[in-house]
């Protein structure tokens, strides 16, 4: 490795212009952060991002970057990723960037397991357009564009990315920073479409849109943090738990004869659990950190493994006897 | 001997093929003969088609094919929606076109003859498969009675023969299913047709042993039917007689048969090659541009890389992240697709990155017809997207012309790093032609240097001559920078909302674009040098109607002449006064008059147009008789 970075490496010379007091502030400080921890050359990252507020992120990493267009960062990675294993590439995206008008490119990246790092900022609004309600606004959100409450049922980016077969799949909160660079070490350590949705605080259009998880007075009684191979434990006191009653997860208190041994232990390998904690809802508390983690062949690397194995059998590529292949005659 | 009754049919005093003399002299010489194998799209004609083909160039003769198929893979059998063809046209001359008319119709049932028999000249020769003339495939063709028996054909060349049921004695041997069985007639009337137009059928049998490696019966079956069909012709004596097209005087060198998709294909892996980056293609499956996708998913170890994108969207923008990762990047389309790429397009016009998309034109709008021909996206490729958005195109005017110009769009893109799109049309990309081989160190130099100096570098410094920004790919010590879609400030590339430098930015992309007239030759033109009496513009795949028009009107001492355009935008920087030598100007077009519009407004020529919207090329006839009214007129 080189001379070490620090964080002010990864410091743009660019005006960050988000809201003073949006969320996005504390997800850029922690990932300029966590970034030199990586040990990887400037030269070799790669930021890309759609279209709207949170896809302003590249102009202010001291990287390379690429501000594309709406909903479509997911795809230019993939094409960027395929013919450059060598990068690390990023994608930073929003609930309307990444899962309205560029849902389709999102599930495709997660089903075929590029190795990128995809962080979706969740603030459950219409930010840059100024306020109309998100594919992630619960239904009643009376916005600019649902004077009379939305009528659309939202996706839980968690499910969908389940759903899409993602290889890792984990949230954070824009506020948590300790958790956040925690979770931001986690997803550029997975090999594969590394799937973190970050909820994040839109102070203008959705305030305390969670409040219940970053309200310090509050949040230890909604906060579930999930630990592979630690029991579902939760509240200021740590003093609940989460176990199984048939087939169906409920709270319960510790104490008066119920353990740490009776509660659900977390396993980020089972998918079947990761489906129903990213499906809790109150009472149940909200989990944050990895739902889940498996191990398969990225789609960048098979690729690459094809045209490396060609290269074996055939020999490099040559244009001459391509041309001439297939049945050829000589005139005169 | 005695021609088996069978084959008395109503035969005419004259022949069909190339005029004069009879189909019973022996020995007959033809300059050119047209063949159209016709049948229901599971008959494989497009193989015998192909194959034919094949074994023509073989013999030297110069080809020029036309392939017309339906949507449908499989429309219901014998049903005129399930009508399948091939035409093309063989000659000892140079040709331009498949033929207007074939002198040789192979009908496989009723459906096919009904959708064909008014293309067949008086004393055409109509080869049919009389056993498919049964009553269900006489009723499914919507025929009242049978043609074969009712005299109605009297004018041509009838020649009946039980295709099914010789190909099926061929293959009794085989212990093959019916269906397996009847799947071979093509390969029987492939192998008749070899005898009759004595072509050499070593290439069919390579080909079949290569396509039937890992199933030995189904290639011994081929076989068997291709050589019982070829025997059946030698030893009956139907045909009294075979045909020779002599070998074409053509350019000296090596040549192989190609389709336009195989030929554009190939043109971007030279592209890459030359310039020394791998190459990348983004697509989505389309009718008629995917078998671009297949070639070139066969090619890996050049490097190329294939990537079957989610959809049209996906092709384009993965190209344009492998452009920035410093690939030679593609996406290939058709029409729909254009639409759909084109807010992504303007991405690559901003961002100033190198990128070739290709669209291979079909006939629309909408999902129109997929597999015809039509040359209606000219203005969508001009103008298409959102804001000032210039972009170079280019059009290639046969199937080895995709070559050519595919090779040029690369180079373009390249060395002007702007995105640049590449028209065919569907009768390019399936239609094939005798190709010469290009030397490939002959090709020429396709320069991409790679900024690597961090010593002063922005990242929308250019440069002087080309105007063209620098490529500076990610992986790059020192190079570190961000482009995106925001309007972003001269020389720094820093996002930037100011009026004037807008405006600049603008102005300076579109100066870039223009500036490659001076890259490219001037108007080259067919006839008068000096100007005459008119001149036929042209563009694209109407290349061999409008050169053997225009050829033909020129032989009858016509002062008309050709001009065919590769380069339009920009437009040769000589165009506009090489068309004002001329005292009529015809833009002959596959659409509603686009060229005409682009020229009227570029030059204030007031010329004349010629269109048709039919996804069927322009025939020579049709051609002649306009440039004949326009020159009265």
């Amino acid at each position: 490795m080189a001379t070490a970075l620090t964080r002010k490496d990864f410091v743009s010379d660019q005006e960050v212009r988000w809201c003073p007091g949006c969320g996005d502030y504390a997800i850029l400080s922690q990932v300029q952060k966590v970034m030199p921890e990586f040990g990887i050359p400037r030269e070799n990252i790669v930021f890309i991002s759609g279209i709207g507020c949170s896809s302003r992120f590249p102009y202010y990493m001291n990287t390379y970057g690429f501000h594309t267009i709406h909903g479509r960062a997911p795809a230019v990675a993939t094409g960027l990723k395929v013919t450059r294993p060598d990068l690390d590439v990023w994608v930073v995206t929003g609930d309307g960037d990444g899962l309205s008008i560029g849902g389709n490119h999102l599930i495709h990246a997660l089903r075929r397991n590029v190795d990128l790092n995809i962080l979706l900022f969740n603030n459950r609004i219409y930010g840059l357009t100024k306020g109309q309600y998100s594919p992630t606004s619960e239904v009643g959100k009376v916005t600019k564009s649902t004077p009379a409450g939305s009528v659309d049922f939202p996706f839980n980016p968690i499910t969908l990315a389940l759903g899409a077969s993602a290889t890792y799949v984990a949230r954070t909160v824009d506020v948590e920073q300790k958790h956040l660079g925690d979770m931001l070490k986690r997803t550029h350590a997975h090999r594969g479409a590394a799937f973190l949705e970050i909820l994040q605080n839109c102070n203008i259009f959705n305030d305390g849109a969670f409040n219940d998880l970053s309200d310090k007075a509050i949040k230890a009684d909604h906060q579930l943090v999930l630990e592979h191979g630690k029991p579902l434990i939760f509240g200021k006191n740590r003093d609940q738990g989460v176990r199984m009653n048939g087939q169906r997860a409920e709270v319960v208190a510790l104490g008066n004869g119920v353990t740490a041994d009776d509660l659900v232990v977390h396993d980020e390998t089972n998918l079947a659990l990761a489906f129903m904690l990213a499906n809790f809802e109150a009472p149940l508390p909200t989990p944050i950190g990895v739902f889940y983690a498996t191990s398969r062949p990225t789609f960048d690397g098979a690729i690459n493994q094809q045209l490396q194995d060609a290269r074996a059998k055939q020999g490099p590529g040559d244009l001459a006897a391509l041309l001439k292949r297939g049945d050829t005659w000589s005139v005169g | 001997m005695a021609l088996p009754p069978e084959a008395a049919g109503h035969a005419a005093e004259s022949s069909g093929l190339g005029g004069g003399g009879s189909a019973a002299k022996p020995g007959l010489r033809r300059d050119s003969v047209v063949i159209r194998f016709a049948g229901d799209s599971g008959d494989g004609m497009q193989l015998a088609g192909m194959q034919f083909t094949a074994e023509s160039a073989m013999a030297g003769n110069d080809i020029a094919t036309l392939p017309d198929f339906p949507a449908e893979i499989r429309a219901p059998a014998g049903t005129l929606a399930g009508v399948s063809g091939f035409q093309l046209n063989f000659s000892s001359r140079e040709v331009f076109t498949a033929g207007d008319e074939p002198n040789v119709l192979v009908a496989m049932n009723p459906a096919a003859l009904k959708a064909n028999l008014d293309d067949l000249p008086p004393n055409g020769v109509l080869i049919v498969d009389r056993e498919a003339f049964s009553e269900a495939n006489l009723k499914r063709a919507g025929y009242a009675k049978n043609p074969l028996t009712d005299h109605s054909l009297d004018k041509y060349q009838l020649f009946q023969i039980d295709v099914s049921k010789l190909t099926n004695n061929a293959l009794h041997s085989t212990g093959l299913n019916n269906r397996a069985v009847f799947r071979c007639r093509n390969l029987f009337v492939l192998g008749m047709l070899s005898w009759l137009f004595q072509r050499p059928v070593a290439s069919t049998e390579r080909w079949l042993e290569g396509r039937f490696k890992k199933t030995p019966e189904l290639l011994n079956a081929n076989l068997l039917a291709l050589k019982a069909g070829y025997n059946y012709g030698e030893t009956t004596e139907m045909f009294a007689s075979s045909y020779e097209v002599g070998p074409a005087r053509i350019v000296p060198g090596l040549y192989r048969n190609i389709t336009g998709n195989s030929a554009t294909a190939l043109g971007f892996v030279a592209a890459a090659v030359k310039s020394g980056r791998p190459l990348f293609l983004g697509s989505y499956p389309i009718t008629p541009a995917s078998d671009v996708l297949h070639d070139l998913a066969g090619f890996k170890n050049f490097p190329v890389y294939t990537f079957q994108a989610e959809d049209e969207i996906a092709g384009v923008t993965a190209a344009i992240g492998a452009a920035f990762g410093g690939a030679i990047a593609i996406t290939t389309t058709s029409g729909p697709g254009m639409n759909l790429k084109a807010e992504a397009v303007g991405l690559a016009v901003k961002t100033e990155l190198p990128l070739v998309i290709a669209d291979i034109q079909r006939a629309g709008p909408s999902t129109g017809m997929p597999t015809k021909p039509e040359q209606a996206d000219l203005l969508t490729a001009m103008y298409g997207r959102h804001g000032e958005s210039p972009i170079p195109v280019i059009a290639a005017s046969t199937p080895a012309d995709c070559f050519d110009c595919a090779y040029e769009a690369v180079r373009i893109a390249v060395t002007y790093m702007t995105p640049v799109i590449l028209l065919t049309d569907g009768q390019l990309a399936n239609g094939s032609e005798p190709w010469l081989l290009p030397d490939p160190d002959k090709l020429a130099p396709i320069k991409v240097e790679l900024a690597t100096d961090p010593n002063g570098f922005m990242p929308y410094m250019r440069d002087r001559e080309t105007l063209a920004r620098p490529w500076a790919v990610p992986g790059t010590p020192g190079l570190e920078h961000r482009i995106g879609g925001l309007s972003t400030e001269d020389v720094t590339g820093n996002i930037s909302y100011s009026p004037a430098n807008n405006e600049l930015m603008v102005r300076t992309r579109a100066r870039k674009v223009a500036g490659i007239a001076r890259d490219i030759p001037p108007t080259s033109i067919y006839g008068d040098a000096n100007g005459g009496d008119l001149v036929v513009l042209g563009w694209g795949s109407t290349y061999g109607s409008l050169r053997e028009a225009v050829t033909q009107m020129r032989d009858k001492g016509k002062g008309v002449s050709h001009i065919h355009l590769r380069y339009l935008n920009p437009l040769p920087s000589d165009l506009g006064a090489q068309l004002r030598k001329f005292k009529k100007v015809m833009i002959a077009e596959m659409n509603m008059g686009q060229l005409l519009k682009l020229v009227r407004a570029d030059y204030l020529i007031d010329a004349i147009g010629c269109n048709k919207i039919q996804g069927r090329p322009f025939k020579v006839s049709e051609l002649t008789n306009r440039i004949t009214r326009a020159l009265e007129g």
